[in-house]
């Protein structure tokens, strides 16, 4: 079988760049794969982004963005499905150059937040609901957190800080990432007294949105040029799934069916064991979403995943290390392109190139993004080649 | 303004009609045309009690556009006694806490104003308390 390889990574900084546009955003993190592939040129562009038909007034994202980076007249093509929309893009990519019919495809992943302020990233961000069941009352994705976080306190007896665990190692991992929006410490006192933005979430169970643009360029292995500075990272599985789109459609709200399902195929067809498993990149929206997605993988029973890390299980040191560059909580949250931020980070693990964040022997990193509660889930399973 | 739109959705903005499918007697609210459960293609409207209580519930400052009037307002899913989870947000609270559990039923209320004098109103359920004395 034909394996599918990293050739090349790209990021920008995560943050708020007012001074620079979509467009730009996205052609930084593209000429910083193209470079780091050694010149391989990509036949097609897989664009993620969710917001900038709202924010930026502009669709037909891919397009443009092939135009902008000097690619024009390859194949190019935007790839929607809300927060998730970055794991889609790569699975468009991985799909392409498996088939055979692409021989090196570009993700990147982008999103502009900054094109919008106030009330209008709240209405934006809302459009990722069901428009006519739920953004009509007045909910957005925040709001669909706080319910479940809610519900889950209840069912499960959760003392008032016991999400904490999440932000806290989050901050402590993106300190040592230079692409993080944030790099600061957060104390538990500091968890404790923060207030309320959508109880029970406080302003530390929200990741923050924020402007990034992310790319990866996928290959094939004998294609690949034989002077590549780096370690190759492989593809081992890719898996999408789709649940109800509406939070209120679940038969039980508190389990990440979609999540579940495609853990469990990406492990069938890599081939591996949840134990086998060295990092876990979950898709930390909401601090609650972090405690379900560990339990929807596997790593903790049913109402149990959010002692993962109030017991230090999550953290680098760990028996699973997440969020080892600072997840979405402290890197910050870049809608579509957050889940090529993913690859981008599981790569630099498997290649030993994660700097004081190196988690040590790492050879099997899983990613995860999903769409709200996880309406979509798309996990992909990287495996270093050495 | 996306009048047409509203217009189409009045029975289940006011009267909470949802649909039953006649192959396997599953309740739906939103209505369905496939049963999400059997995947028959035979339904038939179905009007809610418009009774339930909370399943969980929040409240929201930060708000999106056209509801800012509203705000802080709380937002709940509500369990309705023939089965189906509803969003929408609760009313008429007064000095009561909203808590899990809590009976409710559902009234007409302003979802949302489009902002200028001249905007559209929409209006659609809402759930209050059930007063019981």
């Amino acid at each position: 079988m034909t394996d599918v390889v990293i050739a090349g990574i790209g990021q920008t900084p995560v943050g708020e760049h007012w001074g620079t546009s979509l467009c730009s955003l996205a052609v930084q993190a593209i000429h910083a794969a193209l470079e780091d592939a050694g010149g391989i040129k990509p036949q097609a562009l897989f664009a993620a982004n969710v917001l900038a038909p709202n924010l930026s007034r502009q669709a037909h994202v891919g397009t443009l963005l092939a135009d902008y980076a000097g690619l024009t007249g390859i194949e190019a093509a935007t790839i929607e499905v809300g927060g998730a929309s970055g794991g889609a893009a790569l699975r468009q990519a991985y799909l392409a150059v498996k088939s055979g019919l692409v021989e090196a495809a570009l993700v990147v992943g982008v999103e502009k937040f900054t094109d919008g302020i106030g009330a209008d990233l709240e209405t934006a961000a809302a459009t990722q609901t069901d428009n006519e069941y739920e953004a009509v009352h007045g909910i957005t994705p925040t709001v669909q957190a706080a319910l479940l976080a809610r519900r889950y306190q209840h069912e499960f007896h959760l003392p008032a800080d016991g999400l904490a665990g999440f932000p806290l190692t989050a901050h402590q991992n993106s300190i040592g990432n230079p692409y993080a929006m944030y790099h600061n410490q957060v104390a538990l006192k500091t968890y404790q007294a923060a207030e309320p933005v959508c109880d029970p979430l406080n302003l530390f169970d929200i990741a923050p949105y924020a402007d990034g643009a992310a790319a990866v360029l996928l290959t094939r292995l004998e294609l690949l040029p034989s002077r590549l500075a780096h370690p190759v990272v492989r593809i081992a599985a890719s898996a999408s799934v789709s649940d109800t789109l509406g939070l209120h459609d679940r038969p039980d709200p508190l389990t990440f069916r979609a999540a579940r399902q495609s853990v469990q195929t990406a492990l069938d067809k890599a081939g591996l064991h949840l134990e086998q498993i060295d990092l876990f990149e979950y898709f930390d929206a909401f601090s609650i979403y972090a405690a379900l997605s560990l339990e929807a993988a596997g790593f903790a029973p049913r109402g149990q995943g959010w002692k993962l890390a109030t017991d230090g299980a999550i953290a680098r040191t760990g028996q699973i290390p997440c969020a080892t560059a600072g997840g979405l909580k402290a890197r910050g949250n870049p809608l579509g392109a957050t889940g090529v931020y993913q690859a981008v980070e599981a790569t630099l693990q498997l290649q030993g190139r994660a700097g004081t964040n190196q988690i040590e022997g790492a050879r099997a990193a899983m990613i995860q993004a999903l769409s709200g509660p996880a309406s979509l889930a798309v996990t992909h399973i990287l495996e270093s080649r050495e | 303004m996306e009048i047409a739109r509203h217009w189409r959705l009045k029975e289940q903005r006011y009267n909470l009609t949802g649909t039953v499918c006649q192959a396997c007697g599953e309740k739906s609210f939103p209505p369905r045309q496939i049963c999400p459960k059997c995947g028959a293609e035979s339904s038939t409207p179905f009007p809610f009690s418009g009774r339930g209580e909370v399943y969980s519930f929040t409240t929201i400052y930060e708000v999106p556009n056209g509801y800012e009037e509203q705000a802080p307002y709380t937002v709940a899913l509500v369990r309705l006694e023939e089965g189906p989870l509803v969003t929408a947000q609760l009313t008429d609270l007064g000095d009561l806490q909203p808590e899990i559990g809590m009976p409710v039923e559902m009234v007409t209320r302003r979802l949302r104003s489009d902002g200028d004098e001249r905007g559209m109103l929409i209006y659609g359920y809402k759930f209050r308390p059930v007063l019981i004395g």
